[in-house]
């Protein structure tokens, strides 16, 4: 499972970065987390704000920090 | 750039884990009662801040009226929760406003505008759309995307930082809602007249390549349906997210101001910042350029100039400069604009900041 997290660096997308990592640690599967921080290659994935989560190419949310039980649910 | 369903994801209920906002029945007794004693509460002190800073300030504390000391303290004592007080409310409101005013529908609404209206409806949907700094660049590239002409994405980019509702609550609380309305009606003309200069001067070449070449029409939009307990619950998020950051900026600042007011002599900056000083406008707008800090820090500063013989002209124009236009955010946004255009972004708003400054010092 490959997730990217998108964002240039700022609190919120730190934020979501710690959350996607604790509910993958939660769920006790194998995904690998990537950052995405080029804006270019953030706009290809077609998001325009940050923070975003993509999981295995699907966008799953755009421009807010999810909650953890969320991205838990979308790892299912 | 049709809205894309959801994908059984939680997106559409944010906070449903936390708090039972999940039900349609929305507890409107609760909030009623809870409303009313909150509004309550917040009035009762409000109205009595200044009657109680003279108590502590000379019976309480015993300082001699009147004094540098006593002038300090009762200035700080005063401002401080009364400042406070309506930050709080102020980020509650706007809170809840804000959960109606996305990014994606300022977009929606912005892309088939023309040049123009599309200058005023930018600049005035940047005083309720949610920004920040470090968001500007996905939002220039989904604004570009949407096929928004980029003189009204720049009314917008000039527009969001600078008119606010904490720069407004600063100026209405510590220098009076007509120093506010000033700020917020010429914060706006120099948001409309820069977006609609840089629009007529047709730089969508000097944009980077890469932007040039985006192909328009993939935008992927979640909606959200909010339910009117969702946006009062984003109307607490904002206070612990906002008042939590800036309080620490309104208590130092006003704790400087109180100095200043208190011990610095009157018609001391009258020299370097007063209205016979003709240079002093474009100086301070050159000195605020590069200058980052948020309202909160600034405005307490501003009031302690005013105090002390600077001319509202050239302070307010320092305000902007400081507030709209910094060092980090030209650097960000470099990454989607040559350095020309930033150049001319720096260049018009920067005028039009001087120009705003002068008309001030000559009127008043």
């Amino acid at each position: 499972m490959l997730i990217k997290v998108c964002g240039p660096g700022c609190a919120s997308c730190e934020k979501t970065q710690k959350i996607v990592e604790a509910a993958v640690a939660a769920k006790g599967i194998g995904a690998a987390i990537v950052k995405v921080k080029d804006f270019q290659e953030i706009a290809q994935l077609g998001v325009f704000s940050t923070p975003a989560v993509v999981i295995n190419g699907v966008v799953k949310c755009v421009g807010r920090v999810p909650k953890q039980s969320e991205v838990e649910e979308w790892l299912d | 750039m049709e809205p894309l369903q959801p994908i059984g994801c939680g997106c559409t209920k944010p906070g449903t884990d936390q708090e039972s906002t999940s039900s349609n029945c929305i507890p409107w007794a609760k909030i009623g009662v809870v409303g009313t004693l909150g509004l309550g509460l917040w009035f009762g002190v409000y109205t009595n801040l200044q009657s109680f800073a003279t108590f502590l300030t000379y019976s309480l504390l015993g300082i001699a009226r009147p004094s540098q000391l006593g002038d300090a303290v009762q200035f700080f004592v005063y401002d401080t929760p009364k400042v406070l007080l309506l930050l709080t409310l102020i980020v509650f409101v706007v809170g809840v406003i804000r959960s109606f005013f996305t990014q994606e529908r300022t977009r929606r609404y912005l892309a088939g505008k023309r040049e123009t209206a599309g200058n005023v409806m930018a600049a005035l949907l940047g005083i309720v759309t949610p920004f920040c700094s470090c968001s500007a660049v996905p939002l220039f590239l989904g604004f570009v995307q949407a096929g928004v002409p980029l003189g009204v994405t720049f009314s917008f980019l000039i527009a969001a930082p600078m008119v606010n509702e904490i720069a407004l609550i600063l100026l209405y609380g510590l220098l009076g809602w007509k120093v506010a309305a000033l700020y917020l009606g010429t914060g706006l003309l120099i948001a409309i007249v820069a977006g609609w200069v840089i629009g007529r001067l047709k730089l969508e070449s000097w944009t980077e390549d890469w932007v040039q070449e985006m192909r328009a029409g993939e935008a992927i939009v979640f909606e959200q349906q909010l339910t009117w307990a969702d946006r009062l619950e984003q109307g607490k998020e904002a206070v612990r997210d906002i008042v939590g950051k800036v309080w620490v900026y309104v208590v130092a600042g006003i704790a400087v101001g109180a100095l200043i007011h208190g011990y610095v002599p009157e018609d001391f900056m009258a020299g370097i910042m007063g209205k016979d000083a003709w240079w002093s406008v474009p100086a301070a707008v050159a000195v605020g350029i590069p200058m980052y800090s948020n309202a909160a820090g600034i405005v307490p500063v501003v009031e302690a100039l005013l105090g002390k013989g600077a001319a509202l002209g050239t302070v307010l124009a320092f305000m902007m400069s400081v507030i709209a236009l910094s060092l980090p955010e030209m650097i960000i946004l470099r990454k989607v604009l040559k350095l020309k255009l930033i150049a001319v972004f720096i260049l018009v708003v920067g005028s039009g900041i001087v120009g705003i400054g002068y008309l001030f010092n000559m009127i008043i």
